[in-house]
């Protein structure tokens, strides 16, 4: 969207580096020493269930919660030495919507574009221009309680880009959106990604993960379980497809054992990851009843699943 | 993160809840324009008749401008310490504003301290209309009549902060009722605002010399009176003290409720 600034010498440096990176609230520690890096012009995902810590981690990165260990570097410098100018050059979309209900879509910008000390000229014109590349132009007048989800989020985007960040922190940016919603706000991240905006993101959506993220970690209970690009993750973990059966019986099951296969079962669902016999769905399909049996692509949510179990987390 | 606290950016968070008030002012002018009137009907033409001159400080007084001055300082109490108790902890509880400002180059000493600022302006705002409407009535001395806006900034000041600290350790909303009752409302009767002080016993008088309302009312009845003296030296001096002790207390209170 605008020009990243020329951090010189040809070498990508990173834009976050963190260190056994530790946050912990009394005896629970949400963040349990994680280390990882993210790339200039990289979009990079912090995926895990619920109290996985990714938001704890987030928090840490903005600066509005102090870590308890660890190192953490934004834009090569040391989050404690000058934390104002490290502010300024990140933008952040909440988790929850806190948008400024008191004031209207434009004044929601001008007023946030104030926190950053921007002259009121180039908050005018970037305000503009935010509302038009997120389509809410024609809604500049209208009051924050009027909008549909998806506006207000796109909104919240739109407020996260004003100071023109150099690193833009999205913290579950398309829960509870319609797909026609998150499909648009997708494409406007795609965009910003193509111009060259490091971005960070949370989601629980493997759809969202997959096609957005360059690289990802996966979390759980405080920890980095893997780190890698989305397809190769995939390859690695589950491999090019996926066989569902459902629903399973003993039967089944004493077949899959006899032939050495790995499965897991989750209720009635089985599932079988890694095949590396190619005919093994249509002999299955010949024992079993065909309609039991599904052949599709290995996703992201496979390896998620696969990797923190299908355990509720409350 | 501490060692960067507080910088004049607290003025956009001041300039935020102004661009607030600005949509909002044909509302918010009428309570300060209108309830002057009511009170000095009810007491003035009510209440007055029954009512003898009495003697304020050495000098007989009638009870209407006895009681004008009072209106003002509880004017300037209650529009300090709404906003910083009710108003804030729905920005912060409801609205998430603090958390959106949080992530920005704000710090929360500045959250805070715009919150509180704008508090007093607020309660500035209120005197002022008030002073403008008891003037007419003959019920203000000039020049001395002109300190009342300084004192309105610095009794804002003071009941914005106590607010803030309020705010910092309510658990909802409803809690705020503790502190109204407890605090608010017995001030605003027993703060000499309504009879003189020495009408109470003596243990009373004491425990009213705690109030920061009784000696904003005195100040503030001093000064439309015309009657300024020496004495008045340590209502000020309490005043300030108040604001000086409840100011940190807030941002440390709010601190440990937000930064987690």
């Amino acid at each position: 969207m605008q020009p990243l600034p020329d951090w010189g010498n040809g070498v990508a440096p990173n834009v976050i580096t963190a260190k056994n990176l530790r946050k912990s609230f009394g005896t629970f520690t949400a963040v349990d020493g994680i280390s990882f890096a993210v790339q200039k012009a990289e979009c990079f995902g912090l995926l895990g269930p619920n109290g996985a810590g990714k938001t704890s981690t987030i928090r840490m990165l903005y600066g509005y919660s102090p870590s308890s260990g660890g190192e953490l570097h934004l834009f090569d410098q040391r989050i404690t030495d000058d934390w104002r100018t490290v502010k300024n050059r990140i933008g952040v979309c909440q988790q929850e919507d806190n948008l400024d209900p008191d004031l209207s879509v434009r004044d929601n910008l001008l007023t946030y574009a104030r926190y950053f000390n921007l002259a009121a000229a180039d908050a005018r014109a970037t305000t503009g221009r935010l509302l038009k590349f997120f389509a809410l132009d024609n809604r500049a007048a209208t009051n924050i309680r009027e909008l549909s989800g998806g506006m207000k989020r796109r909104l919240v985007l739109a407020r996260s880009l004003i100071n023109n960040p150099d690193l833009l922190i999205l913290d579950e940016p398309t829960t509870g959106l319609d797909p026609q919603s998150r499909h648009q706000v997708w494409e406007r991240l795609e965009e910003l990604k193509t111009g060259g905006l490091t971005i960070l993101l949370t989601t629980h959506y493997m759809e969202e993960a997959a096609r957005l993220c360059d690289r990802l970690v996966i979390m759980n209970q405080g920890r980095i379980l893997v780190e890698g690009r989305p397809h190769e993750l995939i390859r690695q973990y589950v491999g090019r497809e996926v066989i569902e059966i459902a629903p399973t019986d003993a039967a089944l099951i004493t077949c899959l054992q006899s032939r050495g296969l790995h499965f897991e079962t989750f209720g009635q669902r089985l599932v079988i990851h890694n095949q590396a016999d190619t005919g093994l769905f249509a002999a299955l399909t010949e024992i079993f009843d065909g309609r039991r049996c599904t052949l599709r692509p290995a996703t992201l949510e496979d390896v998620f699943l696969h990797l923190t179990g299908r355990e509720l987390r409350e | 993160m501490r060692n960067l606290s507080i910088s004049a950016r607290w003025v956009r968070v001041w300039q935020r809840n102004f661009s607030v008030y600005r949509h909002t002012w044909k509302i918010s002018f009428l309570p300060p324009l209108l309830e002057p009137l009511f009170y000095l009907a009810a007491f003035g033409i009510g209440l007055s008749s029954l009512v003898k001159g009495f003697s304020y400080r050495g000098q007989e007084i009638a009870y209407l401008p006895f009681i004008a001055p009072a209106l003002l300082a509880i004017t300037i109490m209650y529009n300090a310490f709404f906003e910083t108790s009710y108003a804030s902890f729905v920005r912060m509880y409801y609205q998430k504003t603090f958390d959106a400002m949080l992530a920005t180059p704000l710090t929360l000493e500045e959250v805070i301290t715009g919150e509180i600022a704008w508090a007093a302006t607020k309660a500035v705002i209120a005197a002022l209309l008030m002073q403008s409407v008891i003037s007419l009535c003959g019920l203000v001395h000039y020049p001395e009549g002109l300190l009342l806006l300084p004192l309105a900034a610095l009794g804002g000041l003071a009941f914005a902060a106590i607010g803030m600290v309020f705010t910092s350790l309510v658990p909802n909303i409803e809690t705020f009722n503790l502190p109204i009752f407890l605090f608010i409302t017995p001030m605003f009767l027993f703060s000499g605002t309504f009879f003189p002080l020495q009408n109470l016993p003596t243990w009373a008088q004491w425990l009213a010399q705690v109030f920061p309302l009784t000696h904003l009312t005195m100040l503030v009845r001093a000064c439309a009176l015309g009657r300024l003296d020496l004495t008045l030296m340590w209502s000020l001096f309490y005043l300030v003290a108040f604001f000086l002790v409840a100011y940190p207390l807030a941002i440390r209170g709010m601190r440990k409720r937000l930064i987690k």
